[in-house]
């Protein structure tokens, strides 16, 4: 009883961090089209993920040096003047296997995670990956923590039925969303590579 | 607060009938099933009521074509002619047990009268034919006849000269007929029609009685049948108000809405109806039933009866809706059937059989003499008790499978469909049994009544077939050899008739002489040695007088003369010594032959002018057609030599009308029935294609399902039946009972009645099996 | 196409049905273990039940191979699936299963009759299985005097009743709410497992696919199997 209670809420906590680890990763994924100034890196994040909370200068260059200095990215061309926002990144070959090592692991099914799961799906259409794969296999990690959760509702009591049904419900509301986006697809597609 | 009131009503009713048409395919098909199945009644009860105007314009056409003068006229023979005489003879023939109306004519002048629907009197050796004959003549079948009218077709006769439309009717233009002028075959008139009305013939209350019954018989089933068709498709129809429940509207509002649905449905079925009426107006030329064939311009619905169809059928409609919903209380969330259908109670079913059989009651032996019926307590009577089988059907049904125990699955499956609804599966055998038991009670009718209406004619069809009339100037020698080599000829026997007389002039005592070979009078009389020359006396027991008369040398007279009239022949003949005694046979061709028989060779040889003449024919049984061969071969040697069929009894005309109406009408009756069984039948399979379906995907056998469905329907229907055997073998008895006849139950035709009840069910049955097993395809689980 | 595992009780590969113009499943693979629930998910009209129709029988494929337990079902004939049904298979489905007239105990001993069990004892061993599922005491009502999940139950009853070896359900729980819903799929994965039914489950609820051990996605007419993508 006690180690799920706390696993729920350490679900819960890690959600927090989950869109600040992901930056990275999103940043790699949208110089995957072609090479881009920091600026530039910022811009089309806001406008494609950003709506709520746009990232700072600050951000953007400390994860670019981070993956500048994990060999993800390379310096492709600086133009005159100061500042990281001058310089023009590049993908490397293994910032793309990164990317696409991210978005082929599903994430671990916990409450609000929709903002990385639709990152995940707009950049897998940006970068004409199968989006349907990415969902698919959420799903399915989504269904393996809802097994557990039903399994223990089956041999528990009645407090651990009632917590894992809530836990269940937002699973499943997940899933839905999942699956609304999924029959959405064709018309995000459309929209997100405009 | 009133123009409110009707302004609600009239929303609600409309509201009603625009559901009829607008709900979607499904809606669609309800509504054109329903209108189907009123509008098949509808046509029947317009047809019903244009019977009226079918018999009026019969009679009139029939009275207008008519040559009075032809067997009437006694001087017609001495008539003179005039520019506005014209001479007809009947040449009436039969052809393969057809009855051909024919007429020789030879206008005399130039005003003669034409007769209706003729344009131009045919020349010599033309005719003017019917249609239909003009049909006839031209088929294979009529080889025969084109050789018995060696006549060139020239033209057709009108609507005016026909009674039907399968009316065999021909004008043949003639020759001399004047000459063989007689008042009997051939006569001369001035003009066509009945010259006088002919008195109104009295109904025989019998004759009433029967067409009361077949009218009520004919026309219960449909008023059931109709109830049925209005409440196609109920179910669906109640969600459907429950869902108007829901949003609002009260229950009364409900109840107009469902009536607006039945009006409008039942106004479509008017429609339906009409149609189907004009339809059937159109093909009834070319059907001819039970030799009854009408006019599509006959077929007009007498206007009142019609307008009585036109309301009645509607308001009948609103009255079973209303009636049905009565036990179903229609709440906003669904339909609820008064849990546990409140048990049917008995007594009040059973008054309506009881009320019908008092009102029977008291017309006991009414039929026997003189008496009369009381027509509304026969026709209030009948129609009680064949009502009473609606209202005891479904008791009984319920009654009975409340009882049935389990047995193979398919039996199970049925058993407890039917006790979960044992009410509409009694309503869909109810028009069955209805038509089943009135059809019942008619045959008992007809046959307890039969002996009074068919009269034996003591004629020995094994000794002759056929009895040709010569003409009286025909000669009976020649006529006789002719027809003793014709074709399809087995034996003839050839006898003439005359009289002869004690005294010369203004005899008072007779004598009837027959004149025959030896052959044929031993068809006659026990005659053990006979030679040509032989002269016999059969005595009359009745007349002892005759035998004075009959003793050997004494003097007759053939041919005598009245004073005051032109002399005659007066040809004296005196009996010959060798007269013997012979006596009559039981079973003589002409029944109570008494006199003087004589051989040809006996007759004196002037007494000849005044014979008629008549020839017996055994025809040949290994000649195909035989009769039509005789005929034909008569016709050659004289187109006036009558021939008439041996038959061993005869019926008298307006009986044998009835029993045609009633074989119409039975099987007219049920095939409709049969038609609202399956479309109710189906109307069932579809809404339970999902369950079906689904028995299907665990393993069901088609024949499980198949057997189930049997069971459904014939375990009511054998319920239904045998009730109907019931009241069908009570109410006979009683109609018997009222004609003073005795009670006699012919169980051959019972049981036929019965089978053919029961046969409606396996075709129904079978028809609907093809549905069933394409419902039972998995397609019908997948959601739509 | 990676071969199924072995030792599967009944597997599919390669199927294709249409409906006239309308193709129902393009290519679609699926396989179980005895003992196994899988759930068969996607969006509706991706040809999820016209999977499980094929599976179980109903309907024939227009092409591919289904094997169950070492025998290929396309050439059987007709009278042999149905008999496959009647004995090895068992169903329950959202809708309309039930017979309206029949009482419930005669509903779930319907199979058994179908089989040619005598009456007496398919209603005693229907009883039992009655008790099972928590119903018995509906035995003598008929199924329109009983709620939904009660419904289900007996639906469930019925499909269990002949001892399948494969459970096939289309939306069981479709008609109910989630606590009812719960209970019959508690009960019907419960009563497969202590029997080593295999189950196809076909649902569009994660809650209710969360009872199987593994699902298999249709879309388009497509399957995937989750299990062995991963």
């Amino acid at each position: 009883m006690a180690t799920y209670a706390q696993q729920v809420y350490v679900v819960c906590i890690r959600g927090v961090y989950s869109r600040a680890m992901s930056i990275g990763h999103t940043l790699l994924g949208l110089l995957e089209s072609g090479p881009r100034h920091g600026y530039d890196l910022k811009r089309a994040f806001d406008e494609k993920f950003g709506q709520d909370r746009p990232l700072h200068y600050g951000q953007v260059y400390s994860t670019m040096s981070r993956l500048l200095k994990n060999g993800l990215v390379e310096v492709d061309g600086i133009e005159p003047g100061d500042g990281p926002e001058r310089k023009r990144y590049a993908i490397t070959e293994a910032g793309i296997t990164d990317v696409q090592r991210w978005l082929a692991t599903p994430e671990k099914p916990e409450p609000y995670l929709q903002s990385t799961l639709y990152t995940k799906v707009v950049l897998a259409l940006l970068t004409h990956r199968d989006a349907a794969d990415i969902l698919d296999t959420q799903r399915s990690e989504h269904l393996r923590m809802m097994r557990i959760l039903t399994d223990r509702k089956r041999t528990g009591d009645l407090a651990d039925q009632l917590i894992c049904d809530h836990a269940l419900f937002h699973l499943e509301a997940d899933l839905r969303w999942l699956e609304l986006t999924a029959a959405r697809l064709g018309k995000l597609a459309e929209v997100v590579t405009r | 607060m009133r123009s409110a009131v009707v302004g609600q009503w009239y929303r609600d009713l409309a509201m009603g009938a625009r559901f009829t048409f607008t709900g979607g395919r499904e809606g669609w098909v309800r509504a054109v099933l329903t209108a189907f199945g009123v509008g098949l009644g509808v046509a029947l009860l317009l047809l019903t009521a244009a019977l009226p105007s079918v018999l009026s314009g019969r009679d009139a056409r029939e009275a207008a074509r008519q040559d009075r003068g032809i067997g009437y006229l006694q001087n017609n023979a001495e008539s003179k002619p005039t520019d506005r005489s014209l001479l007809i003879a009947d040449t009436d023939t039969e052809y393969r047990y057809q009855e051909i109306r024919g007429r020789l004519v030879e206008p005399e002048g130039a005003d003669a009268p034409l007769p209706p629907g003729v344009a131009e009197f045919p020349a010599p050796g033309e005719m003017v034919v019917s249609p239909a004959l003009a049909e006839l003549l031209g088929s294979d079948d009529g080889r025969l006849l084109r050789e018995r009218l060696p006549y060139r077709t020239v033209g057709t006769i009108g609507q005016d000269g026909l009674i039907g439309s399968g009316d065999l009717t021909y004008y043949a233009g003639a020759e001399g007929l004047a000459e063989r002028l007689d008042g009997s075959v051939v006569a001369r008139i001035d003009r066509f029609g009945s010259s006088t009305d002919q008195p109104e013939q009295e109904v025989d209350p019998v004759l009433l009685l029967l067409t009361l019954v077949v009218f009520v018989v004919l026309l219960t089933p449909v008023a059931v049948f109709i109830a049925t068709a209005v409440r196609f498709g109920g179910e669906r129809r109640d969600r459907r108000l429950a869902a108007l429940r829901l949003v609002g509207s009260d229950s009364r509002m409900t109840r107009r809405i469902a009536a607006g649905e039945a009006l409008a449905g039942s106004v479509l079925g008017l429609l339906f109806g009409t149609g189907f009426f004009l339809l059937g107006r159109e093909v009834a030329a070319s059907v001819e039933v039970f030799g009854v064939s009408v006019f599509p311009s006959d077929l007009n619905p007498s206007p009142s009866l019609a307008l009585l169809v036109a309301l009645a059928v509607p308001a009948a409609a609103v009255l079973v809706t209303l009636v049905a919903l009565r036990g179903v209380v229609i709440e906003p969330l669904g339909v609820v059937r008064t849990a546990g259908p409140a048990r049917r109670r008995l007594w009040w079913r059973l008054l309506l059989p009881l009320g019908g059989l008092a009102l029977l009651y008291p017309m006991l032996g009414q039929g026997s003499e003189n008496g009369e019926f009381n027509e509304y307590l026969v026709t209030g009577g009948v129609v009680l008790l064949l009502c009473g089988i609606t209202a005891l059907l479904p008791w009984i049904v319920e009654a009975f499978v409340a009882r049935l125990g389990a047995g193979a699955l398919s039996w199970q499956l049925a058993v407890r469909r039917l006790q979960l609804s044992g009410g509409s599966a009694a309503r869909m055998v109810n028009g069955i049994a209805v038509a089943v038991a009135g059809a019942i009670a008619l045959q008992m009718l007809f046959a307890g009544v039969e002996g009074r209406f068919t009269e034996p004619t003591g004629k020995d069809t094994s000794r002759a077939r056929l009895e040709l009339v010569l003409p009286q100037d025909g000669s009976i020698g020649a006529v006789g050899e002719k027809l003793r080599r014709a074709k399809g000829v087995a034996a003839t026997a050839a006898l003439s008739t005359t009289q002869v007389s004690a005294t010369a002039k203004d005899p008072e005592r007779w004598l009837g002489v027959t004149v025959g070979d030896c052959a044929a009078l031993r068809e006659l009389a026990r005659i053990p040695s006979c030679r040509d020359g032989d002269v016999f006396f059969v005595p009359d027991p009745a007349d002892p007088v005759t035998a004075s008369l009959a003793t050997a040398g004494r003097t007759v007279y053939f041919d005598p003369s009245y004073s005051g009239e032109e002399p005659r022949a007066e040809t004296a003949w005196k009996l010959p010594a060798g007269t013997r005694k012979a006596t009559g046979r039981a079973d003589s061709l002409r029944p109570g032959t008494s006199g003087l028989l004589l051989t040809r060779g006996a007759l004196p040889a002037k007494s000849g002018s005044d014979l008629s003449s008549t020839v017996y024919v055994r025809t040949d049984p290994a000649v195909p057609d035989a009769l039509d061969e005789v005929r034909n071969a008569a016709v050659a040697i004289d187109p006036l030599i009558r021939t008439w069929e041996w038959e061993s009894t005869q019926q008298a005309e307006q009986f044998t009308d009835i029993r045609t109406g009633l074989l119409v009408g039975a099987t007219a009756v049920l095939v409709l029935i049969g038609a609202s069984l399956l479309v109710s039948q189906l109307e069932q399979l579809r809404e339970r294609r999902k369950l079906l379906s689904a028995l299907v995907a665990f393993g069901t056998r088609r024949r499980t399902l198949g057997l189930s469905v049997l069971w459904q329907t014939a375990i009511p229907i054998t319920l239904g039946l045998a009730l109907a055997l019931a009241v069908g073998l009570t109410l006979g008895a009683v109609l018997v009972r009222m004609t003073s006849a005795d009670v006699a139950v012919d169980w051959a035709s019972v049981l036929s009645m019965t089978g053919i009840g029961a046969g409606v069910v396996v075709l129904v049955t079978a028809l609907s099996m093809p549905p069933l097993v394409r419902m039972m395809r998995p397609e019908g689980l997948r959601t739509e | 196409m990676t071969p199924p595992p072995a030792g599967s009780l009944l597997v599919a590969t390669e199927l294709r049905k249409a409906y006239g113009p309308t193709t129902a499943l393009d290519g679609a693979g699926f396989s179980i273990h005895p003992g196994e629930v899988v759930a068969v998910m996607g969006p509706s009209g991706s040809g999820k039940s016209t999977l499980l129709h094929c599976l179980a029988g109903i309907v024939t494929p227009d092409s591919g191979s289904i094997i169950y337990n070492g025998h290929e079902m396309a050439t059987m004939n007709d009278a042999r699936r149905s008999a496959l049904r009647r004995s090895e298979f068992g169903f329950v489905f959202q809708f309309g299963q039930l017979v309206p007239e029949l009482t419930c105990v005669e509903n779930v001993a319907l199979p058994l009759r179908l089989s040619g069990a005598s009456r007496r004892e398919a209603e005693r061993t229907a009883l039992s299985w009655m008790a099972r599922l928590e119903v018995d005491d509906l035995a003598r009502k008929r199924p329109g005097e009983v709620s939904g999940g009660q419904g289900q139950r007996v639906a469930v009853a019925r499909a269990l009743v002949t001892g399948p070896r494969v459970l096939f359900a289309d939306e069981p729980t479709g008609a109910l709410d989630s606590l009812n819903g719960e209970r019959v799929m508690e009960l019907l994965t419960e009563a497969a497992r202590s029997t080593d039914a295999a189950v196809v489950l076909v649902t569009h609820e994660a809650r209710v696919a969360a009872y199987s051990d593994r699902e298999i996605v249709v879309r388009d007419g497509k399957s995937r199997d989750m299990e062995r993508v991963v």
